[in-house]
């Protein structure tokens, strides 16, 4: 079983234990009948999570990286509690995220995605936007919601009449900060942020990077930060989590796991990565990684990086590597680890 | 020997608030041969040149001035007959999105035939030869049979490959390449950026390498051209530009990246957003979110060479980088 990222203290906020999430397609009437009726439908079920576990600490910012595809959106909507698991589940502070009929019990975590455009009404101010949630579950009430915007507008750095504008009026940076307002508003212990600055343009991704720095000394915020690029990871986080094919190959402390990695997909993915290079003389050269992601719908048995894995033997073909724990709050899902 | 010459090129869209300039006045030369990083944020430019190179500008939008020629030839006003000669033989294009560039319906093997059918008719024979040929060229394994494939069934990353070999079918001098990593895993974009850097190597193909990416830029072009609002603002060796930046907005995303800031720490920003075209102020049209901005900044800077370095700033740095 893996138990790794699950160092026993006492300031863990959040604990995923064995959670798997499938997606299967639905089927259609008449495919309904011919599998009652005996007849072997392909149902062709991914498996985007599969048998994971770890933990995250109050107040730190733990990042999640992966290539797309790997399950980490999915995982992190596990958390948020927007998918139910398929297996296991996903608790803050002992409590379930979701209940048993999967609708979800906290307010506690809060939500940002990749698109600002597409996660904001169109047709609704923001300000009611902001609001709408807080009144709903009566931390504040419908007089006082105007100066309780106000305040979340002015701690992401927009002015409080922007409470009055539509979506539309504001640039894309401007907008993610008003999700992540919305995301505030709630007064949330942990923000689950997926890709966050992804759609930004490279000079306005420092500026909510650094909101997110600022957000997290003045509030204490806990967060879950997903992201594909490792740059930035390495810079928010204190602790990261690799995902390959549904599951978590590496996690540990962000400086100790960029300067050696112990798998060796963390190891090829650092090195994929272009470097910023100034000096002359320097030949850049990749060492990439052979062969493509597998299709998750097949995919390999024993450790799912075996098919690209220089070190790979029969014995990673058939089993699959634990998360086992490395010392120097460190854990490797390998069989080998470097 | 330099094979595409640009001077002055003024691409404009036209709309109901006005003439909106989206390249506008940018002159640069690529030598037979040379990888070119061409590099900004949305609405810098950036892609409308790449695509006015090739007369690719539907209306509402047009190129109403300036001159772009290939190997001395003009190709601005060339005729849209003479233009397809051009396109996919000497300069051809890679996009960002493969899954939009190729056809759905077709197979590989017969876009491939159209793609050299339409500059020469020759044996359907040599044509397959020659399509196994390229796709083995850019990796893709057990080529002959894959042929007979439609898009669907290749992966992302294999999707841009194939749409790399159809750009080099003809063996164009120039390759336009849009962001054709953007949209893959980084594991994917190192194969490819790897494979890019031997074919401009061995087969001897320019490329304009257009980019939001400065570190992707810094491993594939040896020169870097840097746009801001429809202007070229600095252009450069690349490792020279990126050690020692010129214009303050080449600073200012260089030192924002994460890269090199302390881990944990803020990172330096350049205050504000990028403006909009309708909306430049007079003058610099960074001056509004620059730190060195003085009274003289009204005034359009133009851009200044000095050896093989250029920068259009009032006020250029000159040290050893930030």
């Amino acid at each position: 079983m893996s138990e790794g990222g699950s160092f026993k203290d006492m300031n863990q906020i959040i604990t995923v234990e064995n959670v798997s999430k499938r997606f299967s397609p639905r089927l259609s009437f008449g495919e309904k009948i011919a599998a009652r009726l005996g007849s072997p439908i392909e149902t062709r079920t991914v498996h985007a999570v599969d048998g994971v576990s770890f933990a995250i600490r109050k107040g730190e910012v733990l990042g999640l990286v992966g290539e797309s595809g790997c399950g980490k959106s999915t995982l992190g909507r596990v958390i948020a509690g927007i998918h139910p698991p398929s297996a296991g589940a996903a608790s803050i502070d002992s409590a379930p995220v979701m209940n048993a009929a999967g609708r979800k019990t906290t307010t506690r975590i809060q939500m940002v995605f990749q698109d600002p455009f597409a996660s904001l009404d169109p047709r609704i101010r923001i300000g009611e936007t902001i609001s709408e949630g807080p009144i709903a579950h009566n931390l504040v009430s419908s007089a006082e919601a105007k100066a309780y915007v106000a305040r979340w507008l002015t701690a992401v750095g927009l002015p409080a009449e922007a409470a009055e504008r539509f979506p539309h009026q504001f640039s894309g940076g401007q907008r993610q900060r008003v999700a992540i307002a919305r995301a505030l508003a709630m007064q949330p212990d942990v923000l689950v942020c997926d890709e966050p600055v992804a759609s930004l343009d490279v000079s306005i991704q420092a500026q909510i990077i650094n909101l997110f720095l600022k957000l997290r000394r003045e509030l204490g915020l806990t967060m879950l930060f997903i992201s594909h690029d490792l740059g930035i990871v390495r810079h928010i986080s204190d602790r990261i989590a690799v995902m390959y094919l549904g599951r978590i190959v590496e996690l540990g402390p962000t400086e100790a796991v960029y300067a050696a990695p112990q798998h060796p997909y963390t190891r090829a993915l650092l090195d994929s990565v272009p470097k910023f290079v100034t000096d002359a003389d320097e030949l850049v050269s990749f060492k990439p990684i052979e062969g493509e992601l597998p299709s998750p719908l097949s995919p390999p048995k024993g450790c799912h990086f075996n098919l690209r894995c220089p070190k790979a033997e029969a014995r990673c073909r058939s089993e699959r590597p634990p998360l086992d724990e490395q010392g120097g709050e460190r854990a490797v899902a390998c069989h080998f680890p470097l | 020997m330099t094979l595409l010459q640009v001077r002055d090129l003024q691409t404009h869209f036209a709309t109901r608030s006005g003439a909106l300039k989206a390249v506008d006045g940018v002159s640069f030369d690529i030598a037979a041969g040379e990888i070119v990083g061409l590099v900004g944020e949305s609405g810098s430019g950036k892609s409308v040149t790449g695509f006015s190179i090739l007369g690719l500008i539907d209306p509402p939008g047009r190129i109403i001035g300036g001159s772009v020629k290939l190997e001395g030839r003009e190709l601005v006003g060339l005729p849209n007959a003479e233009l397809r000669g051009v396109r996919g033989r000497q300069i051809s294009m890679v996009f960002q999105d493969p899954s939009a560039t190729l056809n759905p319906v077709l197979t590989i093997g017969r876009q491939m035939q159209l793609a050299l059918e339409a500059h020469e008719k020759t044996s359907e024979a040599a044509m397959r030869a020659r399509a196994v040929e390229v796709l083995e060229r850019v990796g893709i394994p057990d080529a002959a049979r894959r042929l007979d494939a439609h898009p669907h069934q290749f992966s992302g990353g294999m999707r841009q490959r194939v749409a790399i070999a159809i750009a080099l079918l003809n063996s164009p001098a120039l390759i336009i390449c849009d962001e054709p990593t953007t949209a893959l895993d980084v594991s994917i974009q190192a194969q490819i950026l790897t494979e890019m850097k031997a074919l401009a190597r061995d087969l001897g193909t320019a490329m304009i390498w257009i980019s939001h990416d400065l570190a992707t830029v810094s491993s594939v072009a040896s020169r870097l051209l840097v746009m801001y609002a429809g202007r070229i603002i600095e252009e450069g060796p690349v490792r020279d530009v990126l050690r020692a930046p010129r214009h303050p907005y080449t600073a200012g995303l260089i030192a924002s990246l994460p890269a090199h800031a302390v881990p944990g720490r803020d990172l330096v920003q350049i205050p504000g957003s990028t403006p909009s075209l309708f909306d430049l102020p007079p003058g610099c049209a960074f001056q509004p979110r620059c730190t060195y901005a003085q009274a003289g900044c009204g005034v359009m800077p133009n851009l200044l060479r000095e050896e093989n370095r250029a920068v259009r700033c009032h006020f250029p740095l000159n040290g050893s980088g930030s």
